[in-house]
């Protein structure tokens, strides 16, 4: 893992593309979290290099959703440290790594049920509005100047996900392909640094898998994000991925470019092994 | 046909986000406080204005707070009469204490008071949710009421704790009859009600109701919960302690710390479900519905049913209707009076041509 690691860095790229990757921004060193006698996670470590797109796969049950809450503060591991950007973190709150700027979709939905497509995209933008209670009360000057400011972002956000037509309607009448397309939206609409997305293509066809697949990449390519992906659908992981982590019963057991990991043994017999 | 959105296209974002987007809605909205303003206290008597409109604005406005709280930002309360009663005693100390107290002043401390008392009763909601965030209102509800009673300061040391009201003066202007505070009354609840419009349609509303809809995903995205929750607390206490005043004020103009009671709160609990959570118009539908159903169910039961019915049936028919209505829009339709308006707008705009 060491050898494949170093040849990525000396490459400087991803064998994706031409996208620039850069230094590790995000160091997972020996996490385990449990939850009362359930080992959710054990000594896991692997890192997370500027600009790649960052598959974690596995069966049900791996591990995947509660590393990617312990990388944005949602669980608190009980060992190991995260270091982002070169600063170990602790006791980090949600709302913190956010404000660091990591965003995130959830692999069951999260969108706020109540509220109209742009609201929900708009509560993205919310680290950056800056007006206080008393100017929103009176709605002018510095705060209607903010909303409209904000609003002009959002809207690019709902033009490169194609959802104009959209864009006032209640999320809970979507169907579930378009609510998923609006919590990417919601995420982006933060300008997130690092974004970590939740099987995002989970129970969509085929094209809908493939707009997602496209939006991801677009993402990463036009605004240099970092992405951390869970997936199930190989063919995506393998296309799009820069390096594939494998977790198993809350274990890694594999790492690399996806050929290696595709390769590896150990995730052959995973994935052999278990009704997937 | 006639209530439409097509044709009405936004040039600019700033267009788009006017407080009333659609023309129809914003002409309908200045007409109605219009005709509140200037024509109702011509053509309403004192009875109309003292014992319904009065009350009805008054009811609004403590609707509306509670609807902050539990329609847009979740928290559920049982608190909205004691907070009432915390902007009340408090504009009323301000008066009583301070010479020269410009009334609209006092009555702006009461509600911070009262705010202030929100926040600290909200502090529970930080770890516990609904019914047992609604025991911990509960909680501030009775003992409210019991410090009010217990410490006499407040009360200026009369008996039992009641008070009665100074008079209003502003900038010379007494505000003694039935019409001029009806005026005063219809003035401040239709200025923090567009202020309650302004801030539900802006990041403090939308930080609420993502609060209210999914607070993990809301705490994810950079929304702090704590943040977010005691400012609802506090937003929705200052409605309820400023309607508290006006109650005292323009409405009873003498008050005592039992009528605050959880009877009340739950009245005003009952105007949201009833008028619809989470709508600014709902406050409005739910107060006006709750005060005048039993004026028309007093005045009605009776003429129809003669001399069938003894008075304690009435009023036990009244608590029978309000029960049934509970139920129904729990059940049916939770979004209350507001949504079957909308539901209705809807099918106007296809009307005549439903297809
Ligand atoms: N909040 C939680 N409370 C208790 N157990 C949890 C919680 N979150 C995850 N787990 C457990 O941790 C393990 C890993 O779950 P998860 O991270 O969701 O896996 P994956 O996303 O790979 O399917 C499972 O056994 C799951 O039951
Ligand atoms: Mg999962």
């Amino acid at each position: 893992m060491i050898v494949n690691e170093l040849a990525v860095g000396a490459q400087g790229q991803s064998p994706a593309g031409g996208r620039p990757i850069g230094e590790v921004i995000l160091d997972l060193q020996n996490i385990s979290l449990s939850f009362g006698g359930v080992k959710a996670l054990t000594d896991i470590s692997f890192n997370v290099r500027k600009g790649e797109i960052r598959s974690i796969i596995g069966p049900n049950g791996a591990g995947k959703s509660s590393m990617l809450n312990v990388i944005n503060g949602v669980y608190h591991p009980q060992q190991g440290s995260v270091i982002f950007h070169g600063e170990k973190r602790r006791d980090m709150d949600p709302h913190k790594a956010a404000a660091q700027g990591i965003a995130r979709t959830f692999q069951n939905i999260a969108l706020f049920k109540g509220m109209s497509v742009l609201d929900n995209i708009m509560t993205g933008r919310i680290l950056k509005m800056k007006t206080n209670l008393l100017q929103h009360a009176l709605f002018w000057g510095a705060a209607q100047r903010e909303e409209i400011e904000h609003r002009k972002k959002v809207e690019e956000v709902i033009d490169f996900l194609e959802i104009q037509s959209i864009r006032k309607t209640p999320v809970g009448r979507l169907p579930y392909g378009l609510q998923k397309r609006v919590e990417l939206g919601r995420a982006l609409a933060a300008e997130p640094s690092m974004l970590l997305l939740d099987e995002p293509m989970a129970g969509m066809n085929v094209e809908e898998k493939q707009d997602m697949s496209r939006f991801i990449l677009d993402v990463n390519d036009q605004f240099g994000t970092t992405i951390v992906l869970i997936e199930h659908d190989m063919g995506v992981v393998m296309d799009i991925s820069d390096r594939v982590v494998v977790l198993d019963y809350g274990k890694k057991i594999g790492d690399g470019t996806p050929e290696e990991v595709m390769a590896n043994p150990d995730v052959i017999a995973a994935y052999l092994g278990t009704s997937h | 046909m006639f209530y439409r959105e097509a044709g009405q296209f936004k040039a600019s974002y700033q267009a788009d986000q006017q407080i009333f987007p659609i023309r129809q809605d914003k002409i309908a909205v200045w007409a109605l406080v219009l005709f509140f303003a200037a024509v109702v206290p011509v053509i309403a008597d004192q009875y109309w204005l003292k014992a319904i409109l009065i009350p009805v604005l008054i009811f609004s406005l403590a609707a509306l707070g509670l609807n902050i709280l539990t329609g847009y930002a979740g928290q559920l309360s049982l608190g909205s009469a004691a907070f009432m009663a915390v902007g009340a005693f408090g504009a009323y100390n301000f008066m009583l204490r301070i010479d020269g107290m410009p009334f609209l002043v006092a009555i702006v401390l009461g509600g911070l008071c009262a705010a202030a008392v929100g926040v600290l009763f909200g502090l529970p909601s930080l770890r516990i949710k609904g019914f047992y965030l609604a025991v911990a209102t509960l909680a501030a509800q009775f003992f409210i009421v019991w410090a009010l009673v217990k410490f006499p300061w407040f009360s200026n040391y009369s008996s039992s704790g009641v008070i009665s009201t100074q008079e209003i003066n502003i900038l010379g202007f007494a505000f003694d009859g039935p019409t001029s505070k009806y005026m005063l009354t219809l003035a401040v609840v239709v200025i923090l009600a567009l202020a309650a419009k302004n801030m539900v349609r802006s990041s403090t509303g939308r930080a609420w109701m993502a609060v209210r809809d999914m607070d993990v995903a809301a705490e994810v995205i950079g929304i702090r919960p704590m943040r977010t929750k005691l400012i609802a607390f506090a937003v929705s206490s200052f409605y309820c302690g400023v309607a508290g005043a006006l109650y005292a004020y323009t409405y009873l103009g003498t008050v005592e710390p039992e009528g605050f009671n959880l009877d009340l709160s739950f009245k005003i609990l009952f105007m949201i479900i009833i008028g619809g959570t989470g709508s600014i118009m709902g406050s409005f539908l739910g107060a006006a519905f709750i005060v005048l159903l039993p004026i028309l169910l007093d005045n009605f039961v009776p003429s129809l049913l003669g001399d069938l019915v003894s008075a304690s049936f009435v009023s036990n028919f009244q608590l029978i209707v309000f029960g049934a209505m509970i139920i129904f829009f729990l059940i049916v339709e939770p979004h209350g009076l507001a949504r079957l308006w909308q539901i209705g707008k809807e099918k106007l705009r296809l009307w005549p041509f439903p297809h």
